[in-house]
């Protein structure tokens, strides 16, 4: 890690009455990169993403966002809409949450509520349709269909979200999140419920974010030809606590790891069959 | 329903079957409904007389009525799987939707026109109006914001007394009155809202129902302030730029003004078209809000509020708003009642005045504009049409309710608008 850190975290604990989710974790997130975080069932991924992005206050520990213009922002002292709006992290879920009665095009311009609601004035000069509006509306709109067009999306834009295919659901929550301009995109299981042709085209997409569109990406992800095909950096967590990190070829062979999801029976090829 | 899931033709012993459990759940029923009657025998006595043969009958229609149901449907369900299944052509409806609308606005302009020496017409149609206004107040709140609202009537009764204590005791006007009796209503949205932010469906339900009768027992049990069960009387009416629908020779008078001849008529008229005006500025209101950030985000948090969180969108507000633009549009509502009635009293904001306008937005379909208008004249032309059959009128009313919801379970029309469509390059967006 030889980039200054986006993300850092330091001491994290949650606790749930006497269960310890998140047990004491330190992390750095860099820049422009894509750091997978994996682990056995239970094993705190899911908390830690809420206790970033403000939907748990964490017992003790620091979350810091280090902003490139608004400069270090503390997440955990934000209300989860801050979390997006102030320090520009914005998560997807493990059960899709798109607004199912909503078409897709809806759906993308009400991630840019905020810039639009600015423009609209308490609804006043939208009600009244003043140019100003306007022109946000249309640069709202512009935006949603270049996320469409960039994420292949286009055929399904008047679609009702929740009536199209599994795996378009998830683009679709994906192009939403970028709709409101992340610097640190957190997934929470993307790949959940693909197939492997649509498990691939993720692994594309999220190369192509990192690389092109300079979206640092934070993965949470179970399938192991995902994770290790696109990871720069891997963290591996077990009983809320990180047991290894480091690059996926290390992590695919350290016995932690291997321990964490095998038992003790520790032989490499298991791992490797495991994973695919 | 069992039957309407099955698209084979029936044997007879099951036609049969299915027909006799149909007359003995009609006969259970039927017992109490119709075979047992009481009748005034003087003094105190009630004497309860039987009917069978009423009831004998009863059954006997259920029977041969079940019987031809089952024809009929087959003889749809045959029709239908010989059609192929077309997709919904939502363009076409909408455009069609459009049509009616300006349709009906057309008719509604018309009705003072068709029955103008008839006052009973015109006074049911002003009614119906009121309640097309409280339902396209209460859409934002159940059916675009998706918040459960049982105490809706208490911001109907907020703006209802606002204006009378305004006018009666201030001697404020209608017209300087509604403003204000709108924003004290937003107001009360707003002290009703902010509570209520963590709770959601049934919860929420249970406060707003608490809420509304709150303010009834409020507006009953404080009676220097509101007059208590008494109510406030001689409201004063609506008046047209200074000027007052009164007879000839007493101040400000239009039909002076006017060198017109006078007629009660007229102040009928001008309420019938002030109500008009009133719903259809609401409905333009609304309408505006769905397609602006506001308005997307309420059906966003109804649809998903913690994704919402997720995006950025401060909930707290959205909700906020929704519960202070629904009070807000109540509010405006009672300050017609108000000066239409002359008189308020708590008794005219019970919670089956909730109910009735919560059952306009489901019966019309969550969020739709026009079914709210549909459900209107449905919800409050029955009971009226009902008058003649006396007794059996509720049950009239309560059967119209169970085959709305046996045939179109999402409401009269569950059709959702998108309020944005890409039409293609350079396609101007609806």
């Amino acid at each position: 890690m030889s980039r200054q850190a986006l993300l850092s975290v330091e001491n994290l604990t949650m606790r749930f009455g006497g269960l310890t989710a998140i047990d004491d974790l330190s992390l750095e997130v860099p820049h422009k990169a894509i750091t997978g975080i994996i682990g056995p069932n239970g094993a705190g991924k899911t908390t830690f993403f809420n206790c970033l992005t403000g939907f748990y206050k964490p017992t003790s520990g620091s979350v810091v966002m280090h902003h490139p213009v608004r400069g270090p922002v503390r997440l955990a002292d934000l209300p989860s809409h801050k979390v997006a709006r102030v320090a520009q992290v914005v998560r997807t879920f493990q059960n899709i949450r798109l607004f199912a009665n909503m078409t897709v095009l809806e759906n993308l311009v009400v991630a840019q509520h905020n810039a639009l609601q600015k423009a609209s004035v308490f609804s006043l000069a939208g009600l009244l349709r003043l140019p100003s509006y306007r022109k946000a509306a249309d640069q709202a709109l512009e935006r949603a269909l270049s996320w469409l067009t960039r994420l292949k999306l286009m055929e399904f834009v008047n679609h009702p979200a929740g009536a199209l295919p599994y795996g378009t659901q998830r683009r679709v929550e994906i192009a939403r999140a970028l709709c409101v301009n992340p610097i640190l995109l957190c997934l929470d299981e993307p790949a959940a419920g693909l197939n492997p042709k649509e498990s691939a085209e993720l692994n594309e997409l999220l190369l192509y974010l990192c690389r092109e569109e300079d979206v640092s990406i934070l993965l949470i992800e179970h399938d192991m030809s995902v994770v290790m095909n696109v990871s720069d950096h891997i963290c591996v967590l077990n009983y809320g606590r990180k047991i290894a990190e480091g690059a996926p070829a290390d992590i695919r062979v350290n016995p932690h790891v291997v321990k964490a999801y095998l038992g003790e029976d520790d032989l490499e090829d298991d791992m490797a069959a495991a994973g695919a | 329903m069992q039957a309407a899931a099955t698209t084979h033709a029936m044997t007879l012993p099951q036609r049969l079957k299915d027909a006799f459990s149909v007359a003995f759940i009609a006969l259970l029923l039927g017992i109490p409904m119709i075979g047992l009657t009481t009748t005034d025998e003087g003094g105190t006595a009630l004497k309860v007389l039987t009917r069978w043969p009423a009831l004998a009958l009863f059954v006997a229609i259920c029977f041969v009525g079940r019987l031809a149901l089952q024809v009929v449907r087959e003889a749809l369900a045959r029709r239908r799987a010989r059609r192929p299944a077309k997709a919904p052509a939502q363009a076409g409806s909408s455009r069609l939707l459009t049509v009616i609308g300006w349709a009906g606005v057309g008719a509604a302009l018309l009705v003072p026109v068709a029955f103008s020496d008839n006052r009973y017409a015109v006074d049911l149609a002003t009614t119906v109006l009121i309640y097309v206004m409280l339902g396209w107040g209460l859409n934002v709140v159940v059916g675009l914001a998706g918040l459960l609202d049982l105490g809706y009537v208490a911001f109907y009764a907020v703006g209802a007394y606002t204006y009378a204590l305004l006018s009666t005791q201030l001697g404020w006007s209608f017209w300087q009155a509604l403003p204000v009796a709108g924003g004290v209503a937003a107001f009360f949205g707003v002290i009703l809202g902010y509570p209520t932010l963590r709770l959601r469906g049934d919860y929420l339900a249970i406060v707003t129902l608490g809420f509304g009768e709150i303010i009834r027992l409020i507006l009953v049990n404080w009676t220097s302030f509101s007059g208590g069960p008494n109510g406030i009387s001689e409201i004063p009416r609506p008046g047209l730029f200074g000027y007052n629908f009164t007879p000839p020779g007493s101040e400000h008078s239009i039909a002076d003004l006017l060198q017109i001849d006078y007629s009660p008529m007229q102040r009928l008229f001008f309420l019938y078209y002030l109500i008009l005006a009133l719903a259809l500025l609401t409905n333009l209101f609304v309408r505006g809000m769905r397609k602006l950030p506001t308005g997307r985000a309420w059906e966003a948090v109804r649809e998903d509020e913690i994704a919402c969180k997720a995006l950025g969108i401060n909930t707290t507000h959205i909700k906020l708003a929704a519960f202070a633009i629904g009070a807000m549009l109540g509010g405006f509502a009672g300050v017609f009642f108000a000066a239409r009635q002359g008189f308020i009293s708590p008794e005219s904001f019970t919670f089956s005045e909730s109910a009735i306008i919560l059952a306009i937005v489901v019966l019309g379909g969550m969020g739709s504009q026009m079914g709210v208008v549909l459900a209107s004249l449905v919800l409050v032309l029955l009971p009226e049409l009902g008058r003649d059959f006396a007794q059996y009128r509720m049950l009239l009313f309560g059967a119209a309710m169970v085959l709305i919801m046996v045939w179109r379970p999402g409401g009269i029309l569950a059709h959702r608008a998108p309020t944005l469509v890409y039409t293609g390059p350079k396609g101007d967006q609806a």
